[in-house]
C-alpha cells in the first residue's frame, strides 16, 4: 500500500513539473509542425514506392509521433540529472520506498508527459487535415504509452549513470539520432527504395516496431503491404522491450547513490 | 537511558584512505548529539552510513535497534534527514513538498493534512506554504527541510551542517527552530557541524572528530573544563619570541599563535597577566594588547588536535548547490 502511494506521489510530481514548464509546452507544438509542414512538403516528391492510396504526410505523421515520443522520452533523463545535482534525488533515495517503485514512479510520470506531447502531434496532424481516422487515433493511444515506457527507460538508465548535463547531452544525441533514423519514421523501410543493410539494422531497433504499430493502426489495410510485422507482433516486441528496460532501470536505480 | 544509536568499530575506507576509522559511539535517547570537526573529518560519511546511504566497509551500527545494513528499510522509517546541500523541489510549493514526503514515508492519508499544518505552523511558513519553493529565501528553504524531516515522526533527526551558507541572523533562527522542534516532538538529534558556536549552543554532548576518529567526547561544559582555566591572548610585535620566553621562564607550555596573537592557556589568568607583561618588557618585546577570556570549543579543538578548526574551513559549496545558494540570496 505504501509502495502504491509512493508511486503515485512520484508520478504526480512529474506531471506537476511538466504543467508548470511553459517553454516545454510551447516548443512541443512547434517542432512537429516544422516536420509535418516543411519537411513533408520538401520531401514528399522524393519518395517513390508508396501505394497510390497513401500520401507522404499520412506515412510521416505516425513517424513523427514516434520521433516526438523518442526525443521527449530521452530528454526526460535530464530530470534525473537535475534531481541529482540539486540534491532532490537523495530525498527520494533515502525514503523507505523501494527502488523498483522509485523507478516506476519516475518512468510512468515522465512517460505520461511524453505521451501528452505525442497527443499534441496527433492533434496538429488532424488540424493540418492529414487523412487519418480519429477513431484509429484513439486506438493508437494506449500503444503510444506502451512505446513510451521503454524509451523513457533508456533515458533514465543513461542519466542514472551520468553526473552532469553536458555528458548526458552528448550521449543523448548519440542514442537519439540512430534510433530515429533507423526506425523508418521518415520513410517506409520496405518498398524497395532502401539498401538492404539499412532494413537489416532497423529490425533490431525497438522504435521500428513502435512506428510500425502506429502505421498498422492509423493507415489500416493501406499499410499492410509495407508493414514490418503484424500489429500483434509489433506490440509483443514493444512490450518485451519495456519489460527488459524496467528490469535494467530498477537495477540502475538500485546502484545509484 | 537507552542508546538509540550504537556503532561498533564502524569503518568506511576508500582504497587505503579511511574516511571513518573504527568509530564507537552511543547516542542516547532524547539528546542532541553534536559531531564537530573540520571538513573532511568524516562527519558526513558517518551520517551517510547511519542513514543507509553508504554501506560501511566494516564494523556494525544500529539505529533505533535496527541494523543499518540488514534492516536498512526499517532504519529509513525511523529517521529524518536534513542534508548538507539543499534537497527540495523548487518547482513544487512548500505544501506539495511536504505532502510528497508524507507519501514517500507512508504517513496515513487521514493524518497528512493535520500533521503538515502543524509543522507549517511550527516553522512559521503557514502563509507561504502554497508558494513555489523558488520564491523562498535560503533560510525559509532550510526551515522547510527541517520541518519536512519530522513529518513521519522519526525517532532520530540527522542534521548535516544545518546552517552552512546562511547569514548570522538566519542561523540564529534555525537554531531556535531546531530546539523548538526537538522539544515539540521529543526526538533525538544528531548534528554535524564545523561551527564551534553551533555545536556549543545546541548539543548536549559533543564528539570532536578528526581524521575519521573521535578525538574526545563529552558535554560542552566538561570539554571546556578540561582545559586549564583561562586563555590569555597577547598581541605583541614578536609573538614567536614571546612564545618561547613564556615556555622557558614561566613554564606555560600550552601556548599557540592564532591569528597573529599568542594564546596562552593558564590556571589563573588574572595573576599571570602582569608576569607576562613584565617578561615581555624585560626582553624588549612591545605588547599591543593583552586580554583574558574563558576557553571556548575552539580552544578545546586546538588542544586535542593541535590545529585550529578555522584553518580547514575554507568550505564552499560546489556546482549546482553553490549556484543555487547564490541564487537564493
Amino acid at each position: 500500500m505504501s509502495e502504491i502511494r509512493g508511486f503515485y506521489t512520484l508520478w504526480l510530481r512529474e506531471i506537476k513539473r511538466f504543467q508548470r514548464d511553459r517553454t516545454r509546452l510551447i516548443t512541443s507544438f512547434i517542432q512537429p509542425l516544422l516536420w509535418l509542414v516543411i519537411f513533408a512538403a520538401a520531401f514528399a516528391t522524393r519518395f517513390s514506392g508508396l501505394p497510390p492510396e497513401l500520401n507522404y504526410q499520412q506515412v510521416l505523421l505516425p513517424g513523427i509521433v514516434g520521433q516526438t515520443l523518442l526525443f521527449t522520452a530521452m530528454f526526460m533523463g535530464i530530470n534525473v540529472i537535475w534531481d541529482k545535482q540539486f540534491g532532490f534525488m537523495k530525498e527520494i533515495l533515502v525514503s523507505p520506498v523501494s527502488r523498483l517503485t522509485i523507478f516506476l514512479g519516475k518512468m510512468v510520470g515522465d512517460s505520461t508527459d511524453a505521451f501528452f506531447q505525442g497527443i499534441i502531434v496527433l492533434v496538429i496532424g488532424l488540424i493540418l487535415g492529414i487523412k487519418i481516422s480519429p477513431i484509429s487515433v484513439l486506438i493508437a493511444l494506449p500503444i503510444m504509452l506502451l512505446v513510451t515506457f521503454g524509451l523513457v527507460s533508456i533515458g533514465l538508465v543513461i542519466a542514472s549513470f551520468m553526473g552532469n548535463l553536458e555528458g548526458f547531452g552528448a550521449i543523448q544525441t548519440f542514442v537519439n539520432l540512430p534510433l530515429f533514423f533507423l526506425s523508418g519514421a521518415l520513410f517506409p523501410l520496405k518498398g524497395g527504395s532502401l539498401p538492404l543493410w539499412l532494413t537489416d539494422v532497423a529490425v533490431l531497433n525497438p522504435l521500428t516496431y513502435g512506428v510500425d504499430a502506429f502505421r498498422n493502426i492509423m493507415l489500416g489495410a493501406d499499410w499492410t503491404p509495407l508493414q514490418i510485422q503484424s500489429l500483434g507482433v509489433d506490440i509483443g516486441v514493444v512490450a518485451l522491450f519495456d519489460g527488459i528496460m524496467i528490469v535494467v532501470g530498477t537495477w540502475a536505480f538500485r546502484r545509484m547513490k | 537511558m537507552p542508546s538509540l544509536i550504537e556503532t561498533h568499530q564502524l569503518t568506511k575506507s576508500y582504497n587505503s584512505f579511511r574516511a571513518v576509522d573504527d568509530l564507537n559511539i552511543n547516542v542516547e535517547s532524547g539528546e542532541i548529539f553534536g559531531l564537530l570537526g573540520p571538513n573532511g573529518a568524516g562527519k558526513t560519511t558517518t551520517i551517510s552510513m547511519l542513514c543507509t546511504i553508504l554501506k560501511p566497509t566494516s564494523g556494525k551500527a544500529t539505529v533505533n535497534g535496527f541494523d543499518i545494513v540488514k534492516e536498512a528499510n526499517k532504519v529509513r522509517k525511523s529517521i529524518g534527514i536534513v542534508f548538507q546541500d539543499p534537497s527540495i523541489d523548487d518547482r513544487l510549493t512548500g505544501r506539495e513538498n511536504l505532502f510528497m514526503h508524507a507519501n514517500l514515508y507512508g504517513v496515513p492519508t487521514s493524518e497528512q493534512k493535520d500533521r503538515i499544518n502543524r509543522i507549517l505552523k511550527l516553522i512559521e511558513l503557514e502563509d507561504r506554504a502554497d508558494d513555489l519553493l523558488r520564491t523562498y529565501s535560503g533560510g525559509m528553504r532550510r526551515r522547510l527541510e527541517l520541518g519536512r524531516g519530522l513529518i513521519h515522526y522519526p525517532k532520530v533527526l540527522f542534521l548535516d551542517e544545518p546552517t552552512v551558507g546562511l547569514d548570522p541572523q538566519t542561523r540564529d533562527h534555525i537554531w531556535k527552530y531546531i530546539k523548538d522542534l526537538k522539544e515539540a516532538h521529543d526526538i533525538t538529534v544528531v548534528l554535524t557541524t564545523h561551527y564551534m558556536d553551533e555545536a556549543d549552543r545546541l548539543s548536549d554532548r559533543i564528539a570532536i572528530m578528526d581524521h575519521g576518529k573521535i578525538v574526545v567526547l563529552d558535554k560542552p561544559s566538561k570539554l571546556k573544563e578540561t582545559l586549564e582555566g583561562d586563555v590569555v591572548v597577547v598581541r605583541a610585535n614578536n609573538n614567536a619570541a614571546l612564545s618561547e620566553l613564556v615556555s622557558k621562564w614561566l613554564g606555560f607550555n600550552q601556548n599557540k599563535i592564532v591569528d597573529e596573537a599568542l594564546e596562552i592557556t593558564v590556571h589563573n589568568g588574572k595573576a599571570v597577566m602582569p608576569r607576562i607583561m613584565e617578561l615581555a618588557t624585560q626582553n624588549n618585546i612591545y605588547v599591543e594588547s593583552l586580554l583574558l577570556r574563558e576557553p571556548n570549543l575552539e580552544d578545546v579543538f586546538l588542544h586535542y588536535t593541535g590545529r585550529t578548526i578555522r584553518q580547514d574551513t575554507g568550505k564552499e559549496l560546489h556546482g549546482a548547490a553553490a549556484a543555487r545558494r547564490r541564487a537564493i540570496r
